[in-house]
Parts: structure tokens; sequence; C-alpha cells
């Protein structure tokens, strides 16, 4: 519990690299990704499909598919770095120290084992409970995740609950053996609107409740805005953008990052028309030079062909990987001048 | 193509006022478990999908249909695309009821673009293919023109003549939805209905599509139905909404007057459950409020007595447990209707959640798809 | 029809990830398949060249010469009356393929007509059909063919009705099943809100579709009509003597069975070769197919 937290962060990814061995070449799912995450903060991680943000949280679990490696790179939690360990020693901090939720938490859940012995599992595994001591864990951990009855629905099946209620035991199983962070794959997406709406706030309940930190994987931006401190957009494999939630989604400074924050309908914003982001995501077989994101973009300019665009820092916490990122600020100001 | 399209309908000459498609009371069951056990037991399990929906569509405008799965939207969308039996109420087109079984002619009317790109193409089929084939069944265009009919469909959604000699399998998400979009076209309908056409897309590429579809719809004067779960969508598309809850309507409104007024404490917790770009945690979330609509939707197989949404509204009082609240309209504004009793009255103070918050024992709804005809 | 300016230049129909592994797995890739297909390329051959292949008569009887041993003249011997075993395997191959081929035709058409009106129409036709298929099912293959076939009278018209009437059942649940899957997807409801007519859905948006899982059955279907037309001539009510077939071949060939071997281990080693390279076929089929399907 008292790991030497490097300047207080609970998990400290370092420079990752994930390659995905595939028949045309090497793909590079995540390139050079430093995340660090504060005890009891909620990070939001946010790109489209095919960048790199799955792949980022999967590695960080030590879950990568077979044909996927971690190449490079340190994931350091609470101190020790875990991508050396050995399987059976991520098995000791799988639970007890970070835990997952899943998108679809019917093919997450065992359809044939009642919910309430799998939410015991964990603390009967981990932490030794005796079987009624961790039938009365499960017990208070479905009151404390909103699960109505619990005595009853304790001996039901995964297919007797309703969508939301099945994230609900998920979160429940995840919260089981008290981890120190979460890490959540679009624990939303699936979900109807005011369901989703529940499962934040319980999220964001537990969050501020047992100080601990998550991880949150999102394509949908608002969502973020609503659970997380913080954010990391990527793409391509890279980070382009961290900052604040609202410094980063209402000002933001890497064109991509604007070009999704335009691009999306929103309900209070009407625009005449959405803005598009031209083109198509990069091949990560052969990504183009310099920076990833300059065949799509309309600040580009001969340098972002050429230079590598790492995370520059600016003031306010945040950074950027955009070498024009000022052009940014000069489009907002016209969009606000304009309407 | 618009100088075709609607011509036959223009020269006949369209009365004031009435809709171009209207579905009154409009019902549709899913027969549950088997039909054995049923005939034995002498009761049939129905999962009452569309439970009467009364909705108008007038030419031109751009509708929304939103709720949540299971509120019935597409099984509606379906039925009015004449794609799935009613059990009740009918459809009428210019105020001519249309038939179960409906003519080619009236077929055409109505087209569809559905959500997932992936399935809604046949992957055996060129794009070519495929126009060329409805062009041809229909008589759309004189065969020697079908073939540079087809290429100015595909340049109308954005797509370049090589797309004709290509397969689904050869486009990305996007460039399929605009090549079903083509599809639906092809016939000239009056009338698109589109079943969450984006929510299958990368944000990004959702723009492009949406955008595509105000264009189109302008441009060509379509009418346009479009479902969604996805409020953001439906407020920058669509003129008019109706929010559908367990298979009825629940309230229809000019979009900006529903965003900015909603009535029914349904639309109310939908329109505040969604997360917005400027929230915070702070501001919402921990212990401040309440989420913005608590508990599960009950089954479709147990609808509850009275008004169904009262299991779960924060201001419920005995006469929801009794009386079934009909769509009314809006004193001095018929545009705006509501089924709730105490829409446009003096709202009763919040009761708190309500006790049964949840359903009992949710029942796994089978996903209403089309069976057979 | 124009003026509508799209703000992103309209993207042109670039091949995407899907379109590499598919050229990956050509046939000749897949080992069972590729092996499969040279095996059954020789024994074609050797059946449709047979008279370039060998100079004998199959038909012509020489009791000077009965019962010999294999040697530089006479390949693989002669049988009790004097005609050569080799080109007499040749032309029983000629014989038993041609017919198998042409028996899997017609249940694989008729099972697959019948399945795609039973999956896409439902109801008391999918009822009646199926009930059908339930009854012929319930009898033993053998059982039922030989019993037809006898029946009938011996003869190929006999065998090809008595195959047809017994094979078309599992083309017809094969198809159905994989209609009543494909018939939810949206592109045949969008065929169907296009107005077209239930026979062209079929015909064109869903038998293409489907059809490659009949293909496959086909394949392993031949092998067992090739069995049952062995089957049948080795009982005496195949092909009419004295045409070449290996099932009458096997059998004439038991009484020597302890002196001359190869009279009757040769036509059997010959329905094994034929059986396994359209068995590689069949498989190689289907994982060629299977998971490129989308």
């Amino acid at each position: 519990m008292t790991g030497p937290a490097a300047g207080g962060a609970m998990l400290d990814v370092r420079d990752l690299h994930v390659e995905i061995a595939a028949k045309h070449g090497t793909v590079r799912a995540v390139d050079g990704v430093s995340l660090e995450v504060a005890k009891g903060e909620a990070v939001g991680l946010v790109g489209e499909s095919g960048s790199g943000k799955s792949m980022t949280l999967r590695a960080i679990l030590g879950v990568l598919p077979a044909e996927a490696k971690v190449t490079a790179g340190q994931v350091v939690l609470d101190g020790v770095d875990l991508v050396p360990l050995s399987n059976s020693d991520m098995n000791r901090i799988r639970g007890p120290k970070m835990a997952m939720i899943f998108q679809e938490p019917m093919s997450a859940l065992n359809p044939v084992m009642r919910v309430g012995n799998q939410i015991a599992e964990g603390p009967r595994v981990h932490l030794g409970y005796s079987k009624a001591k961790a039938a009365e864990r499960a017990l208070e951990l479905m009151r404390r995740v909103g699960i109505p009855d619990p005595e009853r629905r304790f001996r039901a099946y995964p297919h007797e609950f309703s969508g939301g209620m099945r994230q609900r035991v998920m979160i429940a199983i995840a919260l089981s053996c008290d981890p120190e962070i979460i890490l959540c794959d679009e624990p939303t997406t699936a979900l109807d609107v005011t369901i989703q709406d529940q499962i934040l706030r319980l999220l964001a309940r537990l969050c501020s409740e047992s100080d601990v930190s998550l991880v949150f994987v999102t394509h949908d931006l608002p969502v973020v805005a609503q659970l997380c401190q913080r954010v990391a957009v990527m793409y391509g494999g890279q980070l382009v953008e961290t900052g604040n939630v609202h410094d980063v989604l209402l000002e933001p400074r890497h064109p991509y990052t604007l070009g999704l924050v335009r691009s999306a309908p929103d309900v209070e914003f009407v625009r005449e028309s959405l803005v598009p982001i031209p083109g198509a995501p990069p091949s990560l077989v052969t990504p183009p030079s310099g920076c990833l994101f300059h065949p799509r973009c309309s600040f580009a300019e001969e340098d972002c062909k050429v230079l590598p665009t790492p995370l520059r820092e600016l003031p306010g916490g945040r950074s950027t990987a955009c070498l024009h990122y000022e052009r940014c600020e000069e489009e907002l100001a016209a969009e606000r001048a304009g309407s | 193509m618009t100088g075709t399209s609607n011509s036959e309908q223009d020269a006949g000459g369209l009365r004031d006022g009435q809709p171009l498609l209207s579905a009154k009371d409009v019902a549709v069951y899913f027969p549950v478990g088997s039909a054995l056990a049923a005939r034995i037991k002498h009761e049939q399990r129905l999962l009452h999908a569309v439970d009467g929906v009364d909705l108008d569509l007038a030419r031109g405008e751009a509708m929304a249909l939103v709720g949540e799965s299971g509120s019935g939207k597409s099984t509606f969308a379906l039925a009015l695309a004449g794609m799935r039996p009613t059990d009740r109420g009918e459809i009428a087109y210019q105020g001519r009821k249309l038939p179960a079984r409906r003519s080619r002619a009236d077929q055409r009317r109505i087209q569809m673009v559905f959500q997932d790109p992936y399935s809604s193409l046949n992957p055996r089929l060129t794009v070519g293919g495929m126009l060329r084939e409805l062009v041809r069944v229909h008589h759309v265009v004189p065969s020697e023109q079908a073939e540079a009919y087809c290429r100015e469909l595909l340049r109308l959604v954005g797509l370049g003549d090589d797309a004709m000699k290509a397969y689904p399998r050869q486009f990305s998400g996007g460039q399929r939805q605009r090549v079903a979009i083509a599809r639906a076209l092809a016939l000239r309908p009056d009338v698109l209905v589109a079943d969450e056409p984006v929510s299958a897309l990368d944000v990004s590429v959702q723009a492009t599509i949406l955008n595509l579809l105000r264009d189109l719809q302008g441009e060509l004067g379509l009418t346009l139905l479009l479902i969604s779960h996805n409020l953001a969508v439906v407020r920058h598309l669509c003129n008019r909404v109706a929010v559908m809850y367990l298979g009825r309507i629940v309230e229809v409104a000019p979009t900006e007057r529903l965003f900015a007024d909603p009535r029914h404490p349904y639309t109310k917790g939908l329109l505040a459950a969604i997360p917005r770009l400027a929230d915070s945690p702070e501001a919402r979330g921990e212990a401040t409020s309440g989420p913005a609509v608590v508990g599960d939707p009950p089954s479709a197989l147990r609808i509850p007595a009275g008004c169904r949404f009262r299991t779960r509204c924060p201001i419920a009082q005995p006469v929801c447990e009794t009386d079934d609240p009909a769509l009314t309209q809006q004193p001095g504004d018929a545009a705006h209707q509501a089924a709730c009793h105490f829409a446009f009255g003096p709202v009763p103070v919040s009761t708190g959640p309500p006790a049964a918050a949840v359903s009992e024992e949710p029942v796994q709804v089978p996903q209403p798809r089309l069976g057979k005809e | 029809m124009s003026a509508i300016s799209f703000p992103e230049p309209a993207l042109a129909a670039e091949p995407t990830e899907h379109a590499l592994p598919r050229r990956a797995r050509r046939w000749y890739r897949q080992p069972a398949l590729a092996s499969g297909m040279i095996i059954l390329a020789i024994i074609l051959f050797a059946a449709i060249a047979a008279p370039l292949i060998t100079s004998y008569d199959p038909l012509k009887e020489n009791l000077g010469a009965s019962l010999l041993g294999p040697s530089s003249h006479h390949w693989l011997g002669t049988d009790q009356t004097g005609r050569d075993t080799f080109s007499r395997l040749l032309y029983g191959l000629r014989t038993d393929l041609r017919i198998a081929f042409i028996a899997v035709l017609f249940p694989f058409c008729i099972g697959t007509i019948l399945g795609s009106i039973a999956g896409y129409f439902g109801g008391w036709v999918d009822t009646v059909l199926m009930r059908l298929v339930d009854i012929v099912v319930a009898f033993p293959f053998y059982v039922l063919l030989i019993a037809l076939v006898f029946v009938l009278g011996p003869g190929e018209s006999s065998i090809y009705i008595a195959i047809t009437l017994v094979g078309w059942v599992s083309y017809a649940r094969i198809i159905r099943g994989e209609i009543l899957v494909a018939k939810r997807q949206d592109y045949v409801v969008a065929a169907r809100s296009g107005g077209l007519s239930s026979i062209r859905i079929i015909g064109r948006h869903l038998l293409p579709n489907v059809i490659t899982q009949a293909i496959i059955y086909a394949m392993s279907d031949i092998v067992q009509d090739i069995l049952a037309i062995v089957t049948l001539g080795y009982f005496g009510l195949g092909v009419p003597p004295p045409t070449p077939d290996l099932g009458s071949m096997i059998n004439d060939g038991q009484n020597f069975l302890t002196t001359h071997w190869q009279l009757t281990t040769f036509p059997g080693l010959a329905v094994v070769v034929v059986g396994l390279s359209l068995s590689l076929i069949g498989d190689g089929l289907a994982d060629l197919i299977r998971p490129g399907h989308s």
C-alpha cells in the first residue's frame, strides 16, 4: 500500500509501446504512450476505433492478445513495474490491485454461475475469506452498487439481469477486492442514456468514496466530461493531447481534438453544419512521416510532414503534440466571433 | 432527381394540412414462448413492442423518433416501411390506407437506411449490381439510362464512379452507409426512414453522414423519419421530435420547443441524462443529485397499468396507477403534445424516486426483429 | 439531382484491410484442398483418358488368359473371364464417378430449392417440408436406398431416383438453416423494402450467400454416393453387367480373395482414394470459406 509512488502517481505508464505481428507487417498499436494517474483520480482515454486506446488498457492489465506484445516501456503500479511480471504474478495484482470493467458485461460474466458467487469469488481467492464471509461481502457490495433486493438477487444468474444491472454486477466484482485502480473499457457504450447516467453517477460516487483511481476508455467526449478530471486523447497509437478535461474539451490545443469536438453533434450547441475530419485514420503499418495527423489536418505546414511531434508541455498542466497549436486558439476565437 | 420524383403527387394536388404519411393507433405484438404451450393454456403471452402509436409526417419535414432500446421505435419504423405486419391500427399514405401487402408502387415510396452498414449490404453483390437491379425492377428510368442514373446516385452521396464495380467489403463503414443511402434513394422515395444511421460509425465519420442526410433532405425535398437514441443527432437534423417509451409516444413537439421546455417527466429525465461537453464531475454526480431517471424500464411483457412511466416517474400520483394518460395538446398550441396527467397543468411536488424503481425480475426481452412475413 | 456540395471530398473507393488476407487465402495455400484437388485431378484424368492409357477392351473376354497375376502386359492381372483388371478399373471409375457426380446434382438442386422455400417463407410450408425431412431421415440411408432400387429395378436411372429421394433432405436442412439466419440480415430487409419479388430475393440475394455450405456438403455427399453405388453394384443392384463397375468387380473378385487378392483390393483402394480426395477438398473448401464468410 505504501509504495514509493513517484510524484503521487498510483499508475505511471512510461513510454509504452505495443506491437502486433500481422501478416502484412508489424502494427504499432501503441506508440510511446505515457500516462500518470493519481490516487482517486479519474482519467479519460479518448480516441476512435483503431487509436490504440483499448490496447493501452489491455497492456496495463497484462491481457494483450497472443499476437501483441509490449516492446518497450514500463507500467508502474504503486511503485512496481508490471511489464516483466509473469502471468501468475500478475494474477496476484489483478483483483486486489487493479480490476477491469468491460463494454459487454454479458460476455464478461459467467452465464452458469450465480451472480452472488461471482462477486464473492474474488475475496475468497485473493483475500482468503471464508464462504460465509465472502457471501456477506458480496451482499454488501451489491447494496453499494445499487442492486435492489440483494438477498434475492444473490442467487440469480446474469441472464436474469438487465443490461444496467449486469454492469452494476461487473462493478461490484471489480470492487470486491478493494483495488487501487479500475480500468474501464467503454462500460456505458452499450447502455441507454438514462442507464448510462446512473452508471456514471455510481462510478463517480465510488471514485470519491473509496479513493479508487479510474482509467476510462471511451470514444464519447461528453461522457469523459461528466466523469473524469483529466483526459488524454489518442490518435494512431500516440497521445496527441492531455490535460484537464475542461481545458481540453472546451479549448482544444490539437486539431484532432478540435475535429472530434466539432464533428460530434452537441445537444447544447447546434451548429449550422457539422465539421467532419476529412480523410481516414492512418495506417499503423506504414504510418505517415512527421505528425501522424498531418494528412488530415487543415493546419498542416511543411514542418509537420518531417518533424517528430512529441507531447510538449503547455501552461496549465496540459500538453499537445501539435506544432501549430496556436492555430486552434485562433480558429476557436474566429468561430466564437462568428456565432 | 428532384424534377420527377414528386411530380405525380404534385400534379394530383395535396389537400391542405393532410399528412403525407400517417399512423393511427398502430400496434405490433410479438408472441413470446411456444405456440403449443399457448394453445394448451389458452393464453398467449404477447410482447407489446408497439402499443398504439399515432404519428403524422408532413411532406418535407424531418421528424425524429427517439427512445431507449426496447421502446419499440425500430419496430414501428419497420411497420411504417411495410416490412412488418401490424396487429392493430392503420397506416395511410396521403389519406389512403395502405394494405397489409403493399403494391410495388406503394412499397417504393418509403425506403429505409439501416443501422449496421455491414449487414445491410449484400456481400455478394457489387454496388452497381444492387442499384441496377432496383432501377430495372421498378423501371425508374429507361433501361438505357440506368447506368448513368446509378452513377448519378453514387455521385449524389459522394462516391466516385469506380464504386460501381466494387463489393461492399472494399468500403469503410462510412462509405457503406453512403452506398446504403444511395440504394434507398434509387427508387426516388418520398419518405426516407433512417434507423440509427450513424450509431455504428466513428464520431468523425458520423458527421459526414449526418451532413449528407441533411443536405439530401433539403435538396430532394425528402420527408425524413430519423430513428435515434441520440438526442444530439436529433437536434442537429430534425425539426420535430417524438419521444417513445415502452411502445407509446409520450411527447411530440417541434425540436427547439422540446429541448427548451419538455413537458413529460420522461423527456425531462432523458434530456437531463445526456452528458454534455461542459459537464464536470463536480457539477453532476456525487451526492449532489440522484440520477436523471431511476431504475430500469419495465418489461414490455408486463406494461404497468395506468401510466406506463409511473414506476420510474418522480412525480407519480395515485391517479397515475389507474388512468392511462392520452397524448394531449398543450392548450393553445396543437404542435406540442404530451401523454402525462400533469404535462400542461401544475406539476405535483416530487415524491422522490418511486419505491418500485426497479421492475420485478426483468424478463429477457427478445430483440424484436423481422420474423417471417 | 446535383448542386449539393459535400464538405468532404468524396472518398474514392479505396480498398480496405479486408482485401489483403483474402488474397492470401488462395486455394493452393490450403494443403488439404490442394492435395485433394491434385489426387482427384489424376483420378479424373485416368478415368476420362482410359482409352488412351490402356489398350485393352474392358468387356473383351479371353478365357485363355483368365485369372492371370500382375505382369507387364496386364498390370493388375485379369479376372475369371480373362478381362484386364486395370482396364476394368479405369472404366469402372469412369462409370461410378459419372453416376456419382450426376446423382449428387439432383438432390442438391431439389434440396436447395425446397430448403430455401421452407426457410424463407416459414409457416405451414416450412412445417410440412420439415416433417417430410424428418420422415426420410428416420430411415437408415442404405436400407432406404437399397429398398428403393430393389423396387425400381437395377439400373442407372433407378440409382438417380433413389439417391435423389434419399439425399435431398440434407441439402434442404442445410439451406433452410442458413436461410433462417441470413434472412434476418438487413440487406434482405432492404431488398424487400425495394419491392423485389420473393423469388428474386431468394435467388439473387440469399442463395449466393448461403450456397457455399451446401457445396461443401456436396463434396462429402459425392463420397457417400460413390460408396452407395459401389454397394449397390456389390449387391448386383447397380449398373447391369457387363458394364464395368467397382462394386461388381469387388463382388466378382471376392470368390478368389485368397488366391487372387488383387481382384478385390485394387477396386477397393480406388474407392478409398476417391473418397479421400473428395473429403480433403470438402474440408479445404470449408476452411477457405468459413473465416472470410463476411
